[in-house]
């Protein structure tokens, strides 16, 4: 399995010195700048990160304090082609989540028709109980959906993962952007990358056109667990870029199932809410009562339809790994068609073939808890000693619902700045899909995760992984690069 | 506006408004006691300082052995014990303008941010050219904020963070006033008596006000127009008619745009008008101490008031 070399986005699978086709002018790019140039403008992004204090936290480790996440130098590319293939089957998945929770907490067709097992819904800890029966406004659940995506070749994707609670990451790829245009402005004067910087304007649209029927200028607030929170970062900046109001719980109160924030003026009605903290914490009358992150009351006004929670409660169902399994079956069901990107090989451990297979090649598989996240409860068997390996066995044994497993992949490679100069590093891709009212758009960019240690797969921020620009480049006779109007100055 | 985050914004221009202050003590009295004559004069000086951030001995109490330049540079600057050092301060603005990042502009975020990233995790002032050194970047430091707010949009924001220094610049000014007054005034000479031109020279130069005095008075520095300087000069920002006057037009500024003015307006604009018709000769008569002793009580309550005027968590 590890025999074969990985594909890498830039040189294919050849020697490393001529670029795919459409990926030349990045390759001349590369084998043009020094490293030493490289790793220059590199620490320069570093230092401007840290003093923007574009930083996250790590859970359990005290000590570390604020991180930021290593940023690499070197971008990757899509082209044209690739990402209009990718975008028709990121719509297609999102249409089809959408569908699949409206579904899970309306009336259920899809259990009646055991397309997914019952139990796998309703027993599952992400069934969220109060979200039972309600409808959100225009029906949208998935507002904001980051999908992983992982390449093994030329025309190979996979969905790795679907989260549809509250991703993380879209701060990361604007401010990657940002950090490129300043340093390698080069580049983009020889490429036609496709802007991002639209998403907080798509965003906010997004919001508007999902607050409830009569608002006539919908307030909306983004709602945080507060500045120790790992990604506060981000809820700070995108609050910032809407210019909306950035709330913690404790800034909101209900009265006669309508929400309202704390101001200077009074209380001030809110329509939407774009939650970043868990259903569990989002209203202690309901869910965790010894929680002070939320608001008590919220779940009455938002069943009562005064207020639009971004995303809706109980989606977490739809990035459920054990659902995950059945989401070729889901896309078919309500779509009428098959996935456009599939789905990577997935062994559900609950079922007890698979639990053999799993038990039988754990030294080449992927294990994964149900409800784990951000690289924590997993085992990667080809790496994995033999006393994690053991543990895993056991854990399997006991509780085999809680896991799935995949093959490990051989995930693509794109050239990274390393200490031994540039190398190839495995990556992952996240873009960010806004399900509104009226439509989905995707910004066409994303967020693209290297693992910096060689040869590892695990590229999650709070496991040491690090961030690139993701550059989509115009197909050539598209690139309508703005029309440059020269003004005199006046003397 | 966010009742927490205009607590949050105020709260950053008194902690900012704080560390400069003590920074700026911290040069005056190293200048000080370079000047003073002896170990023991040279600790009295560093003495004082603590008082006028109260981590003085109590009055009555003798000196503490330990107030070395190092030890109470330490603790002024440095030290996370004490609540009010610099670094303590400045951690907090910038806890505070974590939280209310949004309510800034990135310029003052930055500014902020990069006054706690100089500090760091630094716990040793090192010797005099070192604290010397540390000094300057503090202060280039609370330029760079101030500079930074100055160009911030005119929103109630900017209004709140420029409140909480105007607030802070009162109490700040008193306490100098009083500590220095009642530390420096020889035992049994009568208020106004003969004191050393260097003590009341570092008592300027703590308010940046040396060459304000000249330019009023003509004159080597008196005690009685020091005070009257710091107290009475609307000219001098740093006075604490200069910072009420201030609170006054603050005040009014958040109560323009919101449309909400009350108790804190009211005993502001008091305290204000009190100051109008009061002299330095009627301070002298009624007794110094008593008066900044009331002048930062009065403060205190002005405090109060904003805190419950804007629903402050």
């Amino acid at each position: 399995m590890a025999a074969r070399k990985a594909f890498d986005e830039l040189w294919g699978q050849g020697s490393g010195e001529t670029a795919r086709p459409g990926f030349e002018q990045l390759g001349d790019w590369l084998q043009n700048t020094p490293v030493a140039e490289l790793a220059r403008r590199q620490a320069t992004a570093e230092a401007a990160f840290r003093s923007l204090g574009i930083t996250f936290s790590v859970y359990g480790d005290e000590q570390a304090g604020e991180r930021i996440i290593p940023f690499d130098i070197i971008p990757r590319l899509f082209t044209a082609a690739e990402w209009d293939k990718l975008s028709l089957g990121l719509e297609q998945r999102v249409r089809a989540l959408n569908a699949f929770v409206a579904d899970v907490y309306g009336p259920r067709h899809i259990l009646k028709d055991k397309v997914v097992p019952e139990d796998v819904i309703l027993g599952n800890p992400q069934f969220c109980i109060p979200a039972n029966g309600a409808v959100p406004p225009h029906g949208i659940y998935t507002h904001i959906c980051g999908i992983d995506i992982v390449r093994t070749g030329a025309d190979d994707f996979f969905v790795l993962e679907d989260n549809a609670r509250t991703p993380s990451g879209v701060s990361y790829m604007l401010e990657n952007r940002e950090a490129m245009l300043r340093l390698c402005p080069e580049l983009f004067a020889q490429l036609a990358v496709k802007p991002i910087d639209t998403y907080p304007d798509l965003l906010r649209d997004m919001l508007y056109s999902v607050a409830p029927r009569g608002s006539q200028e919908p307030v909306c607030v983004l709602l945080t667990p507060g500045h120790y929170n790992s990604a506060f970062y981000e809820h700070s900046f995108l609050a910032d870029s809407m210019g909306i109001e950035l709330v913690e719980g404790r800034d909101l109160e209900v009265a006669d199932d309508m929400v309202y924030m704390r101001t200077i003026e009074g209380p001030v009605r809110v329509d939407v809410i774009y939650r970043r903290i868990d259903d569990a914490f989002l209203d202690p009358l309901v869910f965790n009562p010894n929680s002070g992150l939320g608001v008590p009351g919220l779940m009455a006004a938002y069943r009562a339809g005064n207020v639009t929670i971004v995303n809706a409660p109980g989606t977490g169902i739809a990035d459920d790994k054990a659902v995950y399994s059945f989401m070729p079956e889901i896309v078919r069901y309500y779509m009428g068609e098959e996935a456009r990107l599939p789905n990577v090989e997935t062994f559900r451990c609950r079922d007890p073939e698979a639990l053999r297979y799993t038990l039988d090649h754990l030294e080449q598989l992927v294990v994964k808890l149900v409800d784990g996240s951000g690289g924590y409860g997993m085992l990667v068997g080809p790496t994995a000693s033999k006393q994690e390996i053991a543990d895993f066995r056991a854990a399997l044994i006991a509780e085999p619902q809680r896991y799935i497993a995949q093959p490990t992949l051989a995930l693509s490679t794109v050239p990274t700045l390393t200490d031994a100069g540039v190398a190839p590093r495995h990556v992952d891709f996240r873009p960010f899909i806004l399900s509104g009212a009226e439509r989905v758009t995707i910004v066409p960019g994303g967020l693209t995760r290297v693992a910096l240690e060689k040869g590892s797969l695990v590229v999650n921020s709070s496991q040491g992984g690090g961030t690139k620009d993701s550059l989509i480049i115009a197909a050539p006779d598209k690139a309508d690069k703005e029309e440059q109007h020269a003004l005199p100055y006046s003397r | 506006m966010l009742s927490r985050t205009a607590a949050n914004l105020y709260w950053i221009g008194r902690y900012m408004e704080r560390a400069e202050f003590t920074t700026r003590l911290i040069e005056a009295t190293l200048r000080l006691s370079s000047l003073s004559y002896g170990a023991d004069a040279a600790s009295a000086t560093w003495e004082s300082a603590l008082a006028v951030v109260g981590r003085g001995p109590a009055p009555g109490e003798t000196a503490s052995p330990g107030a070395t330049t190092f030890n109470v540079c330490r603790t002024l600057a440095l030290d996370l014990d004490n609540p009010n050092s610099i670094r303590a301060c400045l951690s907090r603005a910038r806890d505070n303008a974590r939280s209310a990042r949004n309510a800034l502009s990135s310029e003052v975020w930055q500014a902020i941010n990069r006054a706690w990233l100089d500090v760091g995790d630094r716990t040793s002032p090192g010797g005099i050219q070192n604290t010397l050194a540390l000094v300057d970047t503090l202060k280039a430091n609370s330029r760079g904020f101030e500079g930074a707010l100055a160009r911030m949009l005119r929103h109630e924001g900017f209004w709140f963070m420029r409140l909480g220094s105007a607030v802070e610049r009162g109490d700040n000014s008193a306490r100098l006033l009083d500590v220095k007054y009642y530390l420096l005034l020889p035992k049994g000479q009568k208020v106004g008596g003969v004191l050393d031109h260097d003590q009341w020279t570092a008592i300027l130069q703590t308010v940046s006000a040396r060459n304000a005095y000249r330019l009023f008075y003509h004159d080597t520095p008196k005690p009685w127009l020091v005070a009257d300087l710091l107290l009475f000069r609307s000219e001098l920002p740093r006075s604490i008619v200069g910072s009420s006057a201030e609170v006054v037009d603050l005040l009014a500024e958040i109560g323009g745009r919101t449309g909400r003015q009350g108790e804190a307006d009211r005993l502001a604009r008091l305290r204000h008008s009190r100051l109008a018709e009061t002299n330095i000769d009627e301070v002298f008569r009624s007794g110094l101490h008593e008066f900044l002793k009331d002048s930062i009580a009065e403060n205190a309550q002005i405090d109060t008031a904003i805190s419950h005027q804007f629903r402050f968590p």
